[in-house]
């Protein structure tokens, strides 16, 4: 097995960012997400809000793990984080 | 926005190792200093983007036992691969599980030999394959730490709900705070910082993790997993360490909050409860590291319907569990790259992309 197969290989516990495209399944709570160009079929069980249609979750960033989107990812947390290191690389550089 | 390449940045990354640099020098440690990843996914992401081989030699990275590929113990394969063989089932697994060395071999082996065992991506595609097949026993492996049981948790209820009868769980979920504890208590190890699972995290909070600064006193980061999260969470280790400090910090606010996810926590309360304890492969028993169906789900406990009675196997004596808490590392162990090799792992460190001693032995030369 080469180092990119065994990279490849499907690990269980590795979670994805993806992004919710649409509802396919209301019952089922079912989602296509696009997960870095790949799309495929998640369940949103953990991340629909009770009482809120599904479809308020489209647009929204996904954690996505094992067939199941985890968690929301806030994209302003992620924006600060990035700020954060931005101005570290600005004292590393000066 | 895609929210991976941006936690690669190149020049960000050797930003932060100048800034890890800085710190080092102003703690100046006698010794180098041991920060534990607990996390397989961390162990990884180490060793595929070298973030060891960047870092100066006064940090030395401690793989934790947070794979659990690598814990999986013998008795647990043995009861897969012993259901497995029965005409009636189809067994079906993470891909990860499945070269785990047992006593009568692997599941992969089994099926080899004839056994109908298939790798599935979600425990909904088990049950999938249980609608198409109403007459065979489809079980699913349920293994994993606390990110996995929702999705397994889940799927039980679904199956419940559609009354599905030829569906259920060989459950071996553990759960990351026991075993945190037990490392922490072995007076061997003396661990300066630790760097936490952010996907278990992502569902059981991130509070659950604030007993290592509390009770232990051991700085204490949540770390997402691309490289830059895993070295900004070593700076911020390294930061509480600089200032005298100990709490904990939470690196992987866009996934993780202090309460973790609401859904995601109550199909697991609603489906499993804890057992008096588990076993650990390389580890041993550690109570109330692990869960099982409730009495209301006993229907879709797999040990249960087949009648299986598990017995504790003998393990040959191997190193893996003085790897597994960093005292050994693994190219001193005996049998690395000779008898114990990733085409045929001997211990479970070898299995799994995620295992200390399967990365060394891709990723050093
Ligand atoms: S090389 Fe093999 S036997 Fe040795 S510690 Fe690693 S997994 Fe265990």
């Amino acid at each position: 097995m080469s180092v990119d197969q065994w990279q490849e290989e499907k690990t269980m516990c590795l979670g994805v960012p993806g992004k919710i495209i649409a509802i396919t399944d209301t019952e089922r709570q079912l989602a296509k997400v696009d997960i870095g160009g790949v799309r495929r079929e998640v369940n949103l069980a953990c991340v629909a809000e009770e009482g809120q249609s599904l479809e308020a979750c489209v647009g929204q960033w996904v954690l996505v793990h094992v067939g199941f989107a985890l968690t929301l990812i806030s994209a302003e947390e992620a924006e600060r984080t990035l700020t954060l290191l931005a101005e570290l690389e600005v004292d590393a550089a000066g | 926005m895609q929210l991976v390449d941006e936690f690669r940045d190149p020049a960000k990354g050797r930003a932060l190792v100048e800034a890890i640099r800085s710190r080092l020098e102003a703690i100046a440690p006698a010794r180098p200093l041991q920060i534990m990843e607990f996390c397989g996914g961390h162990t990884h992401a180490i060793f595929r983007y070298g973030l060891n081989q960047m870092l100066p030699e006064a940090v030395e990275w401690v793989h934790g036992p947070g794979c659990p590929v690598c814990v999986l113990p013998r008795e647990r394969v043995d009861a897969a691969v012993e259901m497995a063989r029965r005409p009636e089932v189809i067994f079906t697994s993470f891909g990860d599980a499945l070269r785990v060395p047992g006593s009568a071999g692997s599941l992969r082996e089994a099926g080899a030999e004839g056994a109908d065992v298939r790798v599935v991506y979600s425990p909904l595609d088990a049950l999938e394959i249980a609608r198409r097949h109403p007459d065979r026993e489809v079980v699913f492996f349920a293994i994993g730490f606390e990110t996995t049981m929702p999705a397994t948790a889940l799927t039980v209820l679904r199956a419940e709900a559609e009354e599905i009868p030829n569906f259920s769980l060989l459950c071996h979920h553990i759960t990351t705070p026991a075993a945190v504890r037990a490392i922490l208590d072995d007076p061997d190890l003396s661990l300066d910082g630790i760097v936490a699972p952010g996907h278990v995290a992502s569902v059981v909070g991130a509070d659950t993790f604030r007993f290592i600064p509390t009770e232990y006193r051991v700085p204490t980061v949540v770390s997402g997993f691309e490289p830059l999260d895993i070295l900004q969470s070593l700076w911020m280790v390294l930061g509480q360490l600089e200032a005298g400090k100990c709490r904990l910090e939470n690196q992987y606010r866009r996934v993780v909050n202090e309460q973790g996810s609401r859904a995601g926590r109550a199909a697991i309360e609603r489906v499993y409860e804890l057992a008096e304890h588990s076993r650990w492969r390389g580890l041993g028993e550690i109570d109330r590291s692990g869960v099982r169906l409730r009495p209301n789900y006993a229907r879709f406990d797999a040990e249960r319907r087949f009648g299986l009675v598990s017995h504790v196997a003998e393990e040959e004596a191997l190193p893996c569990g003085e790897v597994l808490k960093g005292r050994l590392k693994p190219r001193q162990c005996p049998h690395f790259g000779g008898r114990c090799r990733p085409e045929a792992p001997l211990g479970a460190l070898m299995v799994s992309s995620e295992g200390a001693c399967a990365a060394y032995f891709r990723y050093t030369a």
